[in-house]
């Protein structure tokens, strides 16, 4: 089997992606440090790849589901910044219109079925929809993100069951961070994640989650075996959480602490966007330029969003109430 | 016009829905075979694409309901018994009660599980609960609970049609019961009571199985001059508060039958409701008929004695009359 990589052009585009994950989230990062933000914020950064390039091979009809550490999976497929920024600042153009927050943040036009503030709930959500895809015979694939944590809920187990049993045109993509919260994963895991992906025959790759070649080579295999009918593919890719399992957890740890230091340094060596910005610096002075250009209009794009979301009205407080069931009173 | 059991009923709702709408898929454990006799014929008629049967797990189940709604499918999950929406639970209470608003209102479920409540056939504590008081404190569910067949066809339609998380609730034990069922097309409103049987001395409230003891009841309260009026809510979430209370303002008195255990039933809510709204029209305190708080018993004699029947509802009747049954 000959492997495919993506072209120069694609690989620029994923460079862009992913530093506009980045770029979105060090803003929220600061905003939130300087008390703008009415609620938390779970931060992607460091694990900008697997999103990018997972969803580099999805198309606007596919599905995804995302997790409590959501801002990365919306924006790599292909949800609008601005709507995002307004519905993490609480407002009426956010995307959910200010009901849902950081940890909700959904574009159902595009696929994306929602970030989920309950960990492993995508699994079962990703099945459905799968499963509904399968039924549909439109091609349709279904991306389902989650974490090492999340690898732990029982519900895993259940759904590589089905989605095995039942062949459906589906992508487990393991983004193992090696955090469970505030737990190093090693502590609450026995064996490895995907042996448990492999007791239910689905083909697996463990991957270098912070090289997104690899990740966007992984997902091109899984996701055309899942759109040609064969079925379901499991990706576990290794990578690092570089902040905390929300910010501001300072205040929970109270002075403790659950890795060193010297740990974190060493995975941000490792950064995903370094790692291809290197790449691609080797072209020369033509793309050297190219990227100074793509980084200017990413601060550009996330200026812009947080300006939108900030001079966005509040969210409107009556606005629970219509919301509960379509065309009835809760 | 037409006499049919229950289960027929249910069972004519589910083919004439999939019938209507190819986008109707219904899945749960044993649904190909029936178990619960409310599918029978529809893995023929339908094919295994549309009815499907599971593997054993309710987590899963009822997240996949939230999936495939989500993608654009009308799902019915079958769930077999009450006590597995405890099992169920999380995608229940965190994501289809919840979606909706989350999303801002882009998330659309129309989503129907069917499961059986209910005691009296010495299925012991965890197949015999009435397992809708946690889901009315959702906000997000419909429950629907039909005590006659011509309500189970139009409400189980209505909910397949609807674009709203419902949960169908089977009274346990009671799909050979017979009743009229309207013919064609028949749809019943969600929010609507009717009166079971209309009398002027004590308003009687009965959900669901308690309906059939409760239209006992009045039958023998009347022989002693007490003129029951029995009111079936038929849904719970939407409820039709003002037919209870129009009921109460003629009478004067409340009594509310539900199968659930009495500490945070539908019944005590109901109690709430009337007693909030409603207290210049009462001449005495609402009282509750429900299952004390313990688990549902196995042994016949242990479990008839926390289940309300006939004998207990008249009871309760008369004694808020102030009236003693006749010697």
């Amino acid at each position: 089997m000959t492997t495919v990589s993506p072209s120069r052009d694609e690989l620029f585009a994923l460079y862009e992606r992913m530093l506009l994950i980045r770029r979105t989230e060090e803003r929220l990062r600061d905003e939130n440090k300087a008390g703008n933000l009415p609620g938390a914020v779970h931060l992607y950064i460091g694990e900008e790849a697997i999103a990018t390039g997972v969803c580099a091979n999805l198309r606007e009809s596919d599905m995804i589901t995302s997790t409590h550490r959501g801002h990365g999976h919306y924006l790599a497929k292909g949800g609008d910044l601005n709507a995002m920024m307004a519905e993490i600042w609480a407002k009426k153009t956010g995307i959910c219109k200010g009901m849902g927050g950081s940890m909700h943040v959904a574009d159902f036009s595009k696929g994306i079925l929602g970030a989920n503030g309950i960990v492993g709930a995508g699994f079962a959500i990703a099945t459905g929809a799968a499963y509904s895809a399968m039924l549909a015979k439109e091609g349709r694939v279904v991306a389902d993100f989650f974490g090492d944590g999340a690898s732990n809920q029982g519900t895993l187990m259940e759904c590589l069951n089905v989605a095995s049993l039942w062949n459906l045109p589906l992508v487990f993509v393991c983004e193992h961070n090696t955090f469970s919260e505030f737990s190093p994963s090693k502590t609450v895991t026995a064996g490895n994640i995907v042996d448990r992906a492999r007791a239910f025959n689905i083909p697996c790759q463990v991957i270098e989650g912070n090289d997104v070649i690899a990740v966007w080579q992984a997902a091109k295999t899984a996701v055309e075996r899942a759109r040609n009918g064969g079925g379901p593919s499991f990706i576990e890719a290794h990578t690092y959480r570089i902040q905390g399992h929300l910010e501001a957890e300072d205040l929970f740890l109270g002075g403790q602490k659950y890795r060193e230091a010297a740990e974190i340094e060493s995975w941000k060596a490792k950064c995903p966007i370094k790692v291809t910005r290197k790449l691609l610096e080797a072209g020369g002075a033509a793309d050297t330029a190219r990227l100074a250009e793509i980084e200017s209009r990413v601060m550009a794009q996330v200026d812009a969003a947080v300006r939108f979301a900030e001079e966005s009205p509040p969210a409107d407080a009556e606005l629970a109430f219509s919301l509960m069931f379509d065309g009835q009173t809760p | 016009m037409a006499r049919k059991r229950y289960i027929q009923a249910i069972n004519e709702a589910l083919f004439e829905e999939m019938e209507r709408d190819p986008k109707v898929i219904l899945f749960g454990e044993d649904v190909e075979l029936a178990i619960m006799g409310d599918c029978r014929g529809l893995t023929e008629k339908f094919g295994r694409d549309r009815i499907r049967n599971t593997p054993i797990c309710e987590q899963t189940l009822t997240g996949m309901a939230v999936g495939a709604a989500a993608a654009g499918h009308r799902v019915i999950l079958h769930l077999m018994f009450s006590n597995f929406i405890y099992t169920g639970m999380d995608a229940i209470g965190n994501q289809m009660a919840k979606m909706r608003l989350m999303s801002g209102g882009q998330a659309r479920l129309p989503i129907t599980v069917i499961c059986s409540y209910g005691g009296g056939g010495s299925n012991a504590a965890q197949h015999s609960d009435t397992a809708y008081p946690p889901l009315l404190n959702l906000g997000g569910i419909n429950v629907l609970t039909p005590a006659t067949p011509g309500d189970a066809k139009g409400l189980l339609k209505t909910a397949i049609r609807g674009a709203n998380p419902t949960f169908f609730m089977e009274a346990g034990g009671r799909g050979g019961e017979q009743g009229d069922v309207p013919d064609g097309e028949h749809l019943v409103p969600f929010g609507k009571a009717t009166i079971a049987r209309a009398g002027k001395d004590v308003t009687v409230v009965a959900i669901g199985s308690m309906l059939k003891p409760a239209l006992e009841a009045a039958k023998s309260l009347a022989a002693s001059g007490i003129d029951a009026e029995v009111i079936d809510p038929r849904t719970l979430v939407p409820f039709d508060l003002a037919a209870v209370l129009a009921s109460v303002k003629k009478t004067g008195h409340l009594v509310v039958c539900d199968e659930a255990r009495d500490r945070c039933s539908v019944a005590s809510q109901i109690a709430a409701e009337v007693a909030d709204v409603g207290f210049g029209l009462l001449k005495a305190p609402v009282k509750r008929v429900t299952v004390p708080n313990v688990a549902i018993p196995y042994a016949p004699n242990a479990e008839a004695r926390v289940i309300p029947n006939a004998d207990t509802i008249s009871g309760v009747c008369r004694g808020l009359l102030g009236r003693a049954a006749a010697a």
